[in-house]
Formats: C-alpha cells, sequence, structure tokens
C-alpha cells in the first residue's frame, strides 16, 4: 500500500512539474530589439531626391512655439504627467515603438496583408465573389491581399512614408527644435537621445502617412490600425522624444503627403485590375489563336485568373513603355520538345522529393495567409536593417526603394503571365502532384523568381556586405517553385533575369537621390 | 485468464496523428485490460481513416480541392507485463496520406513514436462486481523530422507529447463500463517557414501548441474469446485557433471532435496465443478537423517469457 501511495505521488507530482514548468510563450525576432539608434542622423536628408513631392516645402509646416512658452511648458508638463505613473503596458509600448517606425509599420501591413490573403470562396453556382473595397467588412472581406495587391500596399506606403519624411527632415533642419529632452533636464528619456531636431515628430509622420494609405488599402481594419497609430504617438510623448506639437506636425504632414500618394493610387489602374469575363475569355481566344495552349484555372470550381490586368499598373521605377520593354521573350511553345522536357524535369522532381527540399518548397512558398513573397523580402530586408542603424528617413528611403522594385516587378512579372498566358506543368500533366498550392495564374514568368531577382538587386546596392547572400537566396526562392513542382525551370530562370532588370532601375533610383550609401 | 486473451491494440496512440483524422479505436492505452508478469504481446495494426467534410471552424464543408482526403498506417505495436499490475507499451506507425481530388501531393513517412506504462494500484472486488482504477503516463514524440505545416496532409503534428490519464474501470460479470480523462501536453513545434499568421503575425519558426483534453466512455462484453465494446470518445484542444474562411489548416487550431465506434477482439481458441482485432469509429462532432470515418483491423501474437507467471 506504501508503494502505491508512493508510486501515486511520484506521478502527480511529475504531471505537475511537467505542466507548471512547460512556459510555451513564444517570441519574435524583432519583439526585443533594442530602440533605432541611427549611426548617421541623415540631417540633411530633406534635400534628398523624392518619389511624388515636387519640393520638400510643397506641403507647408508652420514654425513651432519656441520653447519658452506657456503653450511649450504646458506640453513639457504633459511628458512629465505621464511619467509619474507609468504602468508595465505603456512601458512596453514606448520599448515596442523605439525599435524604429518605418520598421513596426512594415510589420503590421505585414500583418495585415497575411490576415486577408485568402481566395474568396465560391458562389453556390460556383462562380466567385469579388471583394468590394465600398463594403470591405462583408464576405468577401476586402481586400484579396494577393502578392500584386501586397506589392503594390507596401510599395505606396513605403514610398508615402519617404516622401513625408524627407519633407519633415527638411523641416527639423530648418526650425532646429530640439527634443523635449534636450529641453528640460528633468524629462527622463526613455529611449536613446539624439541631437536631431523633434519637429515635425519623424514618427508621427509615419504613422500619419500609413493611416492615410492604409484607409484606402485595407478599409476594413480601421480600429487596428487606428488603435496603433493612437498608441504609436501616446510613446512617443511618454518616452520625452517629442511634445503634443511635435506628433501633431508631423502627422498633419505624413497626411497631406500620403494624400498624394492616395490620389495617384486611385488612378494608377489597379483598381480594374480583376478584369471581367469578356476579358478572361479573350486572354483565352488570344493564346488559341497563336496557336498554343491556353492556361485554364487549377482550382475546382474553375477560379478567374487572379488580376489579369494588373500588368497594367502605373509603375514606379519607370514609364510603361519600358515596363513593355522589360518583357521577356516567349516560352517554349506547348507543343515544343523543350516544353516536353521541362514538364518532364518538374514530374522528376515531385516524384520522391528530399525533405531538404520540401523544405526550401515550404519556406519561400508564401502562399494563401502569408505577408507573400514581397512580404518576405521585406522581412528579410528588415532584420538587415535593423543591424544598420539607419535613421528614420534613411530606413524609409530603402524600404522605399525596395518596395518600389517589387510593385513593379509584379507589374512586369504580370504583364508577361498575361501575354503568353501559358500553362502550369500540372495542367500539362496532371500526374504532377505539386508540394504547395498552385498559385491560380499562367505559370510563365514565376512571380517569386521576379520579386526574388528585383529584391536581391536592390538589396545588394543598399547592404552590400550582404549581395552574394541575397542572390543565393534569390536563386533558392526561384528553384523553390521548380521543386515545389508548380512552375518550369524557364519559368524560374527568366523570373530571375526579368527580375533583376527591375531591380536595377532602383539601384539607379538610389544612385542619384542623393542619399548615398 | 490466458495472456493472449488480455491483449488489445492501440491504433494510432498519438491522436493527432493526422490533422482532421483521429483513430481512437482499440486502444491498450484506453482500455482496462492488462498483460500479466513476463508476458509480451506485439503485433501490426492496419488503419485506415478518410472524410470528405471537414469543419472549418465551426462551419462544416467540403473542398473540391482535397476531395476525400485519406490517411492510411500501419502500426507496430508491443506491451509488456513487468508485474500483474505494471504494464508497459510501446508503438510507431508509418503513415501515408492523399487527397483524391486538387493538386496537392501526398505525404507519407514515419511517424511519432509512443511509450505508455499503465498501473493499476487499486482493485476492489464485491461479489460478481470489480472496481478497477488505472493510472498511465504517455509520452509520444516524432521519429524524424517530416512535414508538419502541409495540413491536411502532413502526417503528424510533430509535437512531443506527454499524457496523463485516469481510468475507472466497472465489471459485473461479462459486463463491463471503462470511463477515462487524459491531459495531454503538447511541446511547441518548428515549421519550415520563418514566419506565420495565427491571429497576428508571428516572426518565428516556433508554433505554441495548445494542451488538450481527451475523454472516454467504453462499455460492453468481455467474454474468454470475444471482446466487444461501443466507444465514445471526446478529444478537446484547450486553446488554439479557428481556421478562417477559405484558409488551410494550421498545427495549433483548436482541433476538437467527438467520435462513436465499436471494437472487436477475438482470441482464437486452437492457438490463444493468435488474436484478432477490429474497429470502426466515426466523428459525429468536430472543430477545424475533418469529419473522419475509420477503420481498422489486426493481428497480435503473445509469447510466455516465465510460465511460472501465469496463473
Amino acid at each position: 500500500m506504501k508503494k502505491r501511495i508512493l508510486y501515486g505521488a511520484v506521478l502527480i507530482t511529475m504531471m505537475i512539474t511537467i505542466v507548471v514548468a512547460c512556459s510555451k510563450s513564444i517570441s519574435g525576432r524583432t519583439d526585443d530589439i533594442p530602440a533605432l539608434q541611427p549611426a548617421k542622423s541623415d540631417i540633411d536628408a530633406g534635400a534628398w531626391k523624392t518619389v511624388l513631392l515636387t519640393s520638400p516645402t510643397e506641403f507647408a509646416v508652420a514654425a513651432p512655439a519656441a520653447t519658452t512658452t506657456p503653450d511649450y511648458i504646458a506640453q513639457v508638463n504633459e511628458i512629465k504627467t505621464w511619467q509619474q505613473n507609468l504602468s508595465t503596458e505603456e512601458i512596453n509600448s514606448v520599448k515596442y515603438w523605439s525599435a524604429g517606425a518605418v520598421l513596426r509599420w512594415n510589420e503590421i501591413l505585414r500583418d495585415l496583408v497575411a490576415k486577408h490573403n485568402l481566395p474568396p470562396y465560391q458562389n453556390a453556382d460556383n462562380t466567385y465573389p469579388i471583394p468590394s473595397a465600398t463594403n470591405p467588412l462583408a464576405y468577401p472581406q476586402f481586400p484579396f491581399a494577393n502578392p500584386p495587391y501586397a506589392a503594390r500596399a507596401y510599395a505606396y506606403v513605403s514610398a508615402a512614408q519617404y516622401d513625408a519624411l524627407v519633407a519633415a527632415y527638411y523641416y527639423k533642419k530648418l526650425y532646429n527644435r530640439a527634443a523635449p529632452y534636450k529641453v528640460d533636464a528633468t524629462i527622463t528619456s526613455l529611449i536613446p537621445q539624439t541631437d536631431l531636431p523633434s519637429y515635425p515628430s519623424e514618427d508621427a509622420v509615419v504613422a500619419g502617412a500609413a493611416v492615410e494609405l492604409l484607409k484606402l488599402l485595407f478599409p476594413g481594419d480601421q480600429d487596428y490600425i487606428q488603435q496603433k497609430a493612437e498608441e504609436h504617438k501616446r510613446a512617443r510623448i511618454i518616452s520625452g522624444a517629442n511634445v503634443r506639437s511635435d506628433i501633431e506636425a508631423g502627422e498633419a504632414l505624413g497626411r497631406a503627403v500620403a494624400q498624394k500618394f492616395v490620389t495617384r493610387a486611385r488612378g494608377d489602374r489597379a483598381g480594374a485590375a480583376v478584369g471581367n469575363q469578356a476579358q478572361w475569355t479573350q486572354l483565352e481566344t488570344d493564346a488559341i489563336a497563336k496557336g498554343e495552349t491556353p492556361w485554364y484555372s487549377l482550382d475546382l470550381p474553375k477560379r478567374p485568373p487572379m488580376l489579369p490586368l494588373f500588368g497594367k499598373v502605373k509603375t514606379f521605377l519607370f514609364d510603361s513603355l519600358t515596363a513593355v520593354s522589360l518583357r521577356p521573350p516567349p516560352p517554349p511553345s506547348v507543343k515544343s520538345d523543350q516544353m516536353r522536357k521541362e514538364t518532364e524535369e518538374v514530374l522528376d522532381q515531385i516524384k520522391n522529393p528530399t525533405r531538404e527540399k520540401t523544405a526550401i518548397v515550404h519556406f519561400w512558398a508564401d502562399g494563401v495567409a502569408t505577408y507573400t513573397p514581397p512580404g518576405h523580402w521585406d522581412a528579410i530586408a528588415a532584420e538587415d536593417f535593423i543591424k544598420k542603424n539607419f535613421s528614420e528617413v534613411r530606413w524609409a528611403r530603402n524600404m522605399a526603394l525596395l518596395n518600389m522594385s517589387l510593385m513593379d516587378a509584379a507589374i512586369v512579372c504580370w504583364d508577361t503571365k498575361y501575354f503568353y498566358f501559358n500553362p502550369r506543368p500540372t495542367q500539362l500533366n496532371p500526374s504532377i502532384k505539386t508540394l504547395t498550392g498552385i498559385p491560380n495564374f499562367p505559370s510563365y514568368i514565376s512571380g517569386h523568381s521576379t520579386f526574388s531577382g528585383a529584391a536581391s538587386a536592390i538589396l545588394g546596392y543598399i547592404v552590400p556586405e550582404r549581395a552574394s547572400d541575397y542572390e543565393a537566396m534569390a536563386s533558392e526562392a526561384s528553384m523553390s517553385r521548380l521543386y515545389g513542382g508548380i512552375h518550369y525551370r524557364s519559368d524560374c530562370d527568366m523570373g530571375l533575369v526579368v527580375g533583376k532588370n527591375v531591380g536595377n532601375y532602383a539601384v539607379l533610383k538610389g544612385q542619384a537621390d542623393g542619399a548615398g550609401n | 485468464m490466458r495472456v493472449a486473451k488480455t491483449f488489445t491494440v492501440a491504433t494510432l496512440l498519438c491522436i493527432t496523428a493526422c490533422f482532421l483524422s483521429k483513430e481512437t479505436n482499440a486502444q491498450t492505452d484506453f482500455d482496462a485490460i492488462m498483460m500479466n508478469k513476463n508476458q509480451f504481446c506485439s503485433g501490426l495494426m492496419y488503419s485506415s481513416s478518410s472524410w470528405k467534410n471537414y469543419w472549418e471552424g465551426t462551419l462544416k464543408r467540403d473542398n473540391q480541392n482535397l476531395g476525400t482526403v485519406s490517411s492510411k498506417s500501419v502500426m507496430y505495436m508491443a506491451n509488456y507485463g513487468i508485474t500483474n499490475n505494471l504494464n508497459v507499451m510501446i508503438g510507431a506507425p508509418y503513415v501515408w496520406t492523399k487527397a483524391s481530388e486538387g493538386t496537392l501531393h501526398g505525404m507519407n513517412g514515419i511517424q511519432d513514436a509512443s511509450l505508455t506504462v499503465k498501473w493499476k494500484p487499486v482493485t476492489i472486488k464485491y461479489g460478481k462486481s470489480k472496481l478497477s482504477l488505472f493510472l498511465l503516463g504517455g509520452v509520444s514524440t516524432p521519429l524524424n523530422n517530416y512535414v508538419i505545416d502541409f495540413l491536411p496532409l502532413s502526417i503528424g503534428l510533430g509535437s512531443t507529447n506527454l499524457t496523463g490519464r485516469a481510468m475507472v474501470d466497472y465489471q459485473y460479470k461479462r459486463f463491463t463500463v471503462t470511463g477515462s480523462a487524459s491531459y495531454i501536453v503538447r511541446s511547441n513545434v518548428k515549421i519550415d517557414r520563418t514566419g506565420y499568421y495565427d491571429t497576428q503575425g508571428r516572426l518565428t519558426n516556433e508554433v505554441q501548441m495548445p494542451n488538450a483534453a481527451q475523454y472516454q466512455l467504453r462499455t460492453g462484453y468481455r467474454g474468454k474469446y470475444l471482446l466487444a465494446e461501443a466507444l465514445l470518445t471526446n478529444w478537446t484542444t484547450l486553446g488554439g485557433f479557428d481556421i478562417t474562411r477559405n484558409n488551410m489548416p494550421f498545427p495549433s487550431n483548436r482541433m476538437n471532435a467527438t467520435s462513436v465506434g465499436a471494437n472487436l477482439k477475438y482470441t482464437f481458441k486452437f492457438h490463444t496465443n493468435l488474436s484478432a482485432l477490429a474497429g470502426a469509429n466515426f466523428t459525429i462532432a468536430g472543430r477545424n478537423m475533418g469529419q473522419s470515418n475509420s477503420f481498422s483491423v489486426g493481428a497480435f501474437y503473445a509469447f510466455y517469457f516465465k510460465k511460472t507467471g501465469n496463473k
């Protein structure tokens, strides 16, 4: 009996220990990073070349009140009152946002993309509903943040933040109002101090620009977005980095600059990219007229092709004629020996995939409910940029160059896909079963390869010491689509080439924008 | 009692064997039967499970891009009596998965090994009635780094599980009722990608796996050669999130299922070392899982290491 009690006690103790000892909380790679401490202030960034702004003074920012005025002193007291009684939540919020405004809003945008990257479920009659921007909360929710949509979202937000920050830095230098912790020594600075003037607040500029664009891009998530913006602005006041008037001027400037991008976005033809039945049928008819086998959807029920007119969207880095000139020569004909061999190669790849190759497929898949390949490259870039200690304006500039490359890569890639409209490997040989979902658009050229070629080109310019790593990553991302059974080798190879050509335009832009590297 | 009769079988000891399929029929670690001291029994069990409809969160649907998702497994199992009241069991399955429609590639491989210790500390006899208490502790862990993040075609969920179970068995003549409750502590798992979205963006390859509870009630006839039982089983994940509309499933979903089933075991009179088993299980309610029907058959052979140990 004693033995039984002993066994029982041991068993129960073990179970309790296991349950208590297993803290399973997980943390993200950027959860606990230190506050941003720019290596260079980039105080002269007001002279850098902008994307859409005609000049940094296009939107006027009024001169701030002097730090000796009662108005300013009242604002300083607001900080002191906050700091008298800080909750853990407030301290954590300061820590979170101090890692960098551009970084955090890029992460927020990636989350929104992942949340909305879900293809709509079919109607009862096997047609598909199309999300509506005017009724974003009804099913299917707007947007369906697929890779082209995501690439465009990242580009607009990044470019608007960059232009707004150039203007902000211009006024920072012009008005040269010191940060509150410099003005009043009794303020505790909860973040690293810098010599950068604090009016207008660079953080509020970034938040303001993001909020304004996200109204257009993610109209159904306004509660979440506004809450993040409020938290961000409050964190800057609590930390002693900004007084309220720094924040208000920055936010207004960010919103005003973003409006210019909103206007561009409304007219960039993306709204018509879904197309209509007549246009979808025309693509098929045209391919048949050329003597080729047209692409058809492998979704069940058959789904209209994804954004067939996205190739007509207005590019950022070059004009529309250049975009067309970047379209590569045709893929091997479906009837050719070359295509037969390439299809066999795909079949060979999926017959007995190794664990390593499957891991590569899944590492780069970035499919449904993910931040898409452009988001993956943003994540890769962000984690490298963190180590570089860029100023906010340089962060924004580099993110803008990357994301304009990714958006233009999407445009050129989609133009190519729908110009040639060629079938996926599984369409030519249904015994090709895939290790990841088959995207619902034509095969040539591979989107992943185009995105990755573009990203590796511009990132190799921004972080030259990592250039060969980016190239290796791009090649792996490209080949992952062949390993997964969803692309022919020629889709991947040509996609990388086209992507690099697009990315090189961003390199030229970077070399000429006055920011240096 | 002869040894060979005392053995029934586990199909997949780990209920999380395959997403949207759960196979809990005929499990030694769920039944009230013990091996006697120094007796060893081992065998193979074949299981087949399939579903066409599944619950996306709480919404029941089908998916033309999957058709019918099926999994098959062959599992080796062994059970050894350390004493009449203390048994140890091991098992490991090889699993194949397949979707009948769509383009997704099926998967296969060796899944999780499991080790369970089963202890019967208390038996109370009163006339023709008998009441027994059992305590079980188990561990299961993947035997290789199979793909976790390819549901519903992954062969398993990849977590290392620790299971604690209390079980009460009542027997009156040949009639039995057995009830059990289990708590399963599941380790976090690592997937092949470096970021994912569950209810928020996560910049890590680590997935937090919620723990789970499992309840089972079984009742039937426990004869000298024939054993026949009806089962009611519930698996409840203690946390996790729902699959969003038209999304793919994910390892840390809140996977729940309730099923009914039946088990049969027959020990051959002409050679009592040999026994055959069959089972069936039907899911009647669920969440983030397939409405699977599963069937299993198996054969086991018992060895007697020390004759003196037998009564």
